[in-house]
C-alpha cells in the first residue's frame, strides 16, 4: 500500500458548488480543490466569488459564474456554462428567526424560494440534461432543524430544510437507475455570517453554543469534510442518506 | 406611531400578563413569562407593524417600553408617521 492510498481522493471530478462566495460554500469549494477536484464555483457576490475562485488556483479546472438561482434567467445561464459534473454541492440558502404566528405565505416564500426551488431547479436540469455524469454525486446542505431538531422560531425555516430533505431521498431513489447519488448534511448551527446578522445576539449564541455536546458550534470545514466524503468513491454505495454533522446537538 | 398602540401591540405578543399592568414604565424583561420566544415575537412585530429591523440587542439595551419604543421609533424610514 504506497503513500498515495487514499479513498477520499476527489482526483479527476468536476464539482460544482452553490453558494460558494462565503461560509459553507467557500469552504466546500477550498477543500475541493485540495482533494484534487476541479471546481466551478457559483454565488451571487461577483467580489466575494472572484475572492473564492483565486484561492482554487490548484485546482486542474476552475470556473466562476455569478448567479442568483432564484433568478430563472440567471439559473438558465448556470446550467447552460456547466461542464460535465461528477459532483455537486448545493449550499445556497438563507435562514430567519420567526416565531410562527409571524410565518406569512410571502415569509415562506421567501424562504422556500432559496432553500427549496433554487436548488430543486438546479438538480432537476442538472440531471434532465445529462450535466451529472454517470455516478455523479450530489450533496444537498439542509439542517438539522425541521427533521431532527424543532427548536422555537425555526418553523419557516426547518419545513424549507425537511422539503429539500425529502425531494433529496426522492432524487435519490429515482436517479440510482444512472447510478447518480444523492445525499443530503443536516448540520447544527455552523459559525457563518449568516448566524451573525443581529436577531440572536453574540451573547446569546455563546450561550447556545453551550448546549452542543461538543462544546461549540460547527465549523464551515466540519461540513466540508462531510461532502467530500459523500463526493468520493469513498461512499460509493450511499445514497439517499442525510449525514447529521452537529456536535452532538440532536442526541 | 404612538406610545399607546405600541403597548397594545406588545401586550399581544404576552400570554399571562395583565395587559393593565403594561405601561411606558414596564422593564419587560423583568416580566415571568419573557423568553427569548417572546423576544423574537417582538423583533417579529415591529418588523410587521412599524416596518423597522430591531436587533437582539435593541431589546437587551432597552429596559422599559418606552426605551424599546423610543429605539423602533429612531429607526423609522423619514416619511413615516
Amino acid at each position: 500500500m504506497g503513500n498515495d492510498y487514499n479513498p477520499f481522493s476527489l482526483e479527476g471530478k468536476n464539482i460544482l458548488v452553490t453558494g460558494a462566495s462565503s461560509g459553507i460554500g467557500e469552504a466546500v469549494a477550498i477543500k475541493c480543490a485540495l482533494m484534487g477536484a476541479g471546481v466551478a464555483v457559483t454565488g451571487r457576490n461577483v467580489e466575494r466569488l472572484k475572492a473564492v475562485y483565486d484561492q482554487l488556483e490548484d485546482a486542474p479546472f476552475r470556473a466562476q459564474i455569478t448567479a442568483d438561482l432564484t433568478v430563472a434567467e440567471d439559473l438558465e445561464r448556470l446550467v447552460a456554462a456547466l461542464p460535465p459534473l461528477d459532483g455537486a454541492v448545493l449550499c445556497a440558502g438563507n435562514s430567519t428567526t420567526l416565531p410562527l404566528q409571524f410565518g406569512s405565505r410571502e415569509k415562506f416564500d421567501d424562504m422556500f424560494n432559496v432553500n427549496f426551488f433554487a436548488p430543486v431547479e438546479l438538480l432537476r436540469l442538472m440531471y434532465k440534461k445529462k450535466i451529472l455524469n454517470k455516478g455523479a454525486s450530489v450533496v444537498l446542505i439542509a439542517s438539522i432543524g425541521g427533521t431532527h431538531s424543532f427548536m422555537p422560531g425555526n418553523g419557516v425555516y426547518g419545513a424549507s430544510k425537511a422539503s429539500l430533505n425529502a425531494v433529496m431521498k426522492y432524487a435519490a431513489r429515482e436517479f440510482a437507475s444512472r447510478r447518480v447519488r444523492v445525499n443530503s448534511i443536516c448540520p447544527g448551527m455552523v459559525d457563518t455570517p449568516l448566524i451573525h446578522r443581529g436577531t440572536i445576539t453574540e451573547e446569546q449564541l455563546v450561550e447556545d453554543a453551550k448546549r452542543y455536546p461538543l462544546g461549540r458550534y460547527g465549523r464551515p470545514e466540519d461540513v466540508a469534510y462531510g461532502a467530500i466524503y459523500l463526493l468520493s468513491d469513498a461512499s460509493s454505495w450511499l445514497t439517499g442518506h442525510d449525514l447529521v454533522i452537529d456536535g452532538g446537538f440532536s442526541i | 406611531m404612538n406610545i399607546q398602540e405600541f403597548i397594545e401591540n406588545f401586550a399581544a405578543q404576552l400570554d399571562e400578563t395583565d395587559e393593565a399592568l403594561i405601561t411606558p414604565e414596564t422593564q419587560f424583561k423583568q416580566l415571568d413569562e419573557w423568553s427569548s420566544l417572546t423576544a423574537l415575537s417582538i423583533i417579529a412585530m415591529v418588523d410587521d407593524e412599524y416596518d423597522v429591523i430591531v436587533k437582539g440587542n435593541d431589546i437587551i439595551n432597552s429596559d422599559t417600553i418606552q426605551d424599546l419604543f423610543d429605539a423602533v421609533k429612531s429607526k423609522r424610514k423619514p416619511g413615516a408617521d
